[in-house]
């Protein structure tokens, strides 16, 4: 096994051998890949060395403290977070070996062909059609996706199409990688309540993906995308952060710089935040080392929920407790960000933003769901969905 | 120490996983609920016998005194881990008044004095409590201590202690310093307590015949250390009514059906109790901590023993109350243990400081001044 030790050797060489500050961005990350430092706990020759996860702390903190670049994990979030970890689980060989080394550098932006009009929550339930051309060993795709984070600086999207209507939905669908600069994807801007476009329509139309680019078997993409959704949940709440490093800290730094609008109701309030934000964070390390080893579980929908709740509540108090200065907005032009930014901007935009935490990677009431059901051994509501056909489903 | 900023160990050690068996599998066969419930009516609350196999057989009176004093050596995460499993009991123990309370008290009197008590108390062979309201929070100003009428002799009164029916020895603040009192030389009257399982007890001193431990600075300074401990381990005690507040509601709603299928496939269920699960979990979590940085004796104890407190005890009461209403009339019966679990909850909510005390002492230790 790898120890702490030999890690920090390798850090060592990879400083030594690709100084910082005289290496491009791109050539540091690409060499810390190929040293196994990316994450250290995938294989070797896949950016990790199989090491306990619990080790890359100590190796990012490392890094950063010798001034190396990050690859920006706030730009490449769905990559990180839902595409490597599925592609890592139900990959072949080459899709491994195409596609991970340029997402973990940050040199392909990944997005998520999930939600559709007609299939949120009830994701399964997803219409867009894939059918294979035997004779080019290609799947020809048409239908239309929403609210897709990211399609507009994408270079592949995960993408869930139906290839069999006449099975129950959950038995039909495939898993595929899809290029979004291929003819027939459209990617047009869909403004949101902050007033900037974060996400997007994608609209397939014809659109080939080869049979090279189908993750798993045909018809079993609904296992895959389980991995993908599960690993969805915890790259939300499974950040170590410092106290009051969250949205926290945005109020309690307004608490401190403007002794003029503090109240005693607002006070309350801030007091009881503050000590459930603190738990919340507790309660993720304890949740991370846990996990340090395994995959993550059921439990990681628990930490979303907590968060999305709190920085709700913490958004709208710092809003209230800015007074005149809580009316105005900062900018609503609308431009279309490369990152996702939960906490940054003014307090108008943190609370408009934190409206998404509890809808978007499943809704509260969903994880609600998944938490009594699989944590905690609750009966399912009874369901008149599973054994009819996709086709024969009401819509 | 931890260093700043280091996280702290939340999860729970091998030995601490031992130990939580020993003391699960003896309070599974000797301290059911109904067991529970039939001492309490018969107005004595607490099972010598029991004690004597939890504090001296298992050794758990000792685990925060050094070993070279007589204990276990162990520390504050052990002592959090016997304190989940008997909240998980409600078990009428002496435990958080005895080993985290009075060993810590006598831990930072003068070593000289303090050390025979400290060997009696790790070997569970006396029962010692401290002569204070059971509501005394760390931090707050302590009642006025009795006084010392010469002589070696001590004159005043305590109210609601906590256990002090078991006691042999009380630990009581007098002006001119801390002092043993033998309880057979004392006055106890009974109160009716709220919580059956905790029983109360005022304490009259007429010259009382006490042995000094401390001068009065020290013995206020270990007061206020063991409130602190007292209060982070409580939060502990808390995880585990929670934790078989939910556990026994859940079992329950698998089970027990209405309009043709399981209570529990509602989503209003459902929903109420992901989130009591959610709450205790988190809960724990801040108890694991405050353990964690008491035992590492860290300079943030005192801000995380709040945050554990402030959190915790809500917790609890409210697993208690979603216990009571989701069994149904059930829940509201004497014969249903849920009641002793809530009695204990909220009675825990106002032990050594309340919520709102210790979210004004997060006030003051995370700077966040009041208007
Ligand atoms: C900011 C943001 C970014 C997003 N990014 C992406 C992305 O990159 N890729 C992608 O594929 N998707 C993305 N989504 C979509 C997101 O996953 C869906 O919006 C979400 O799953 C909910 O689906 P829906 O919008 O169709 O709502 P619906 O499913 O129609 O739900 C409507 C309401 O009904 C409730 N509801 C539904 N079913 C139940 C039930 N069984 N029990 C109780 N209540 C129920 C829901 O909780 C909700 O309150 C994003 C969403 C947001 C807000």
């Amino acid at each position: 096994m790898t120890t702490a030790d030999a890690l920090r050797t390798r850090v060592r060489d990879l400083l030594a051998a690709h100084p910082p500050a005289t290496t491009g961005r791109t050539a540091f990350l690409q060499a810390r890949f190929d040293a196994g430092l990316a994450w250290v706990h995938y294989p070797e020759g896949l950016g990790g060395l199989g090491a306990p996860r619990s080790l890359q702390a100590a190796v990012d903190a490392e890094l950063a403290a010798a001034g190396a670049p990050d690859n920006d994990p706030r730009r490449i979030g769905i990559g990180l977070g839902m595409a490597a970890p599925t592609i890592l689980a139900h990959g072949t060989a080459e899709q491994k070996q195409r596609f991970l080394r340029p997402l973990w550098t940050g040199e392909e932006v990944w997005c998520q062909l999930f939600s559709e009009p007609g299939a949120g929550s009830d994701l399964a339930a997803l219409g867009t059609r894939a059918v294979l051309d035997e004779a080019a060993g290609e799947w020809i795709v048409d239908g239309q996706k929403v609210w897709t984070s990211s399609a507009h600086t994408a270079r592949w999207g995960i993408l869930l199409a139906r290839t069999d209507p006449g099975l129950p939905k959950h038995r039909g669908i495939s898993f595929f990688v899809c290029d979004m600069h291929a003819p027939g994807v459209e990617v047009r801007p869909l403004r949101q309540i902050t007033g900037e476009a974060e996400f997007n329509e994608v609209f397939l139309t014809g659109v080939r993906i080869p049979d090279a680019h189908r993750i798993g078997d045909a018809g079993q993409g609904w296992e895959v995308a389980r991995t993908t959704l599960m690993n969805e949940r915890v790259s939300i709440g499974g950040m170590r952060i410092p106290r009051e490093g969250g949205m926290i800290g945005r109020l309690a730094e307004a608490w401190r710089e403007r002794p003029d609008r503090r109240t005693h109701a607002h006070h309350q309030r801030l007091l009881g935040l503050w000590v459930e934000a603190e738990v919340a964070r507790l309660a993720a390390e304890r949740l991370r080392q846990q996990l340090a080893a395994g995959q993550p579980g059921p439990e990681g929908s628990g930490m979303k929920l907590t968060f999305a709740r709190l920085n709700q509540e913490i958004s709208g108090l710092e809003v209230e407790f800015l007074g005149e200065d809580g009316l105005s907005y900062g900018d609503w032009e609308m431009t279309r960000p490369d990152t996702v930014d939960f906490t940054g901007r003014d307090a108008g935009y943190r609370y408009l933003r934190a409206k998404g935490n509890s809808i978007e990677g499943g809704t509260s009431e969903i994880l609600l769901n998944i938490v009594a059901e699989r944590v905690l051994g609750l009966p399912a509501e009874p369901r008149d969905d599973k054994d009819v056909p996709w086709k024969d489903l009401a819509r | 120490m931890t260093a700043p900023g280091a996280a702290p160990d939340l999860r729970y050690s091998d030995t601490e996983e031992e130990l939580r068996s020993a003391v699960r599998a003896l309070l599974a066969a000797r301290c059911t609920p109904a067991s529970v419930l039939a001492r309490a009516e018969g107005g004595r609350p607490h099972d010598p016998a029991l004690w004597q196999t939890l504090a001296a057989g298992i050794g758990t009176a000792g685990l925060l005194v050094p070993e070279e004093l007589g204990g276990q050596g162990a520390g504050p995460r052990e002592a959090a881990v016997v304190l989940e499993e008997l909240g998980r009991a409600a078990a009428p123990a002496p435990y958080l008044a005895h080993a985290v309370l009075s060993a810590v008290v006598l831990l930072h009197c003068d070593p000289a004095a303090a050390a025979p008590h400290l060997a009696e108390l790790a070997a569970g062979r006396r029962v010692y409590v401290p002569a204070l309201p059971l509501t005394q929070a760390p931090g707050a100003p302590l009642p006025p201590p009795v006084r010392d009428t010469g002589s070696g002799t001590l004159t005043g009164r305590a109210t609601s202690i906590a256990d002090a029916v078991a006691a042999d020895v009380l630990l009581v603040l007098a002006d001119t310093g801390l002092y043993a009192v033998e309880a057979s030389g004392v006055r106890l009257t009974a109160r009716t307590p709220l919580d059956l399982t905790r029983p109360l007890a005022d304490a009259d001193l007429r010259q009382a015949a006490a042995t000094r431990l401390a001068g009065p600075e020290t013995g206020r300074a270990a007061v206020q250390r063991a409130l602190l401990c007292g209060a982070g381990l409580l939060a502990s005690e808390q995880v585990g009514i929670a934790e078989w507040c939910l556990d026994r509601t859940v079992a329950y709603l698998r089970t027990r059906h209405q309009f043709n299928r399981p209570v529990g496939s509602f989503q209003a269920v459902k929903h109420r109790l992901a989130r009591l699960w959610l709450d205790t979990a988190a809960a724990r979590a801040a108890a694991r901590a405050a353990a964690d940085a008491l035992a590492a004796d860290a300079p943030d104890a005192p801000l995380t023993v709040a945050v554990a407190q402030a959190y915790c005890s809500g917790v609890a009461v409210r697993a208690a109350e979603e216990c009571v209403q989701l069994h149904g009339g059930i829940g509201m019966t004497w014969e249903h243990p849920a009641h002793l679990y809530l009695k204990r909850a909220k009675a825990d909510s106002l032990a050594l400081g309340t919520a709102g005390h210790h979210h004004t002492a997060v006030a003051d230790l995370a700077d966040l001044p009041a208007p």
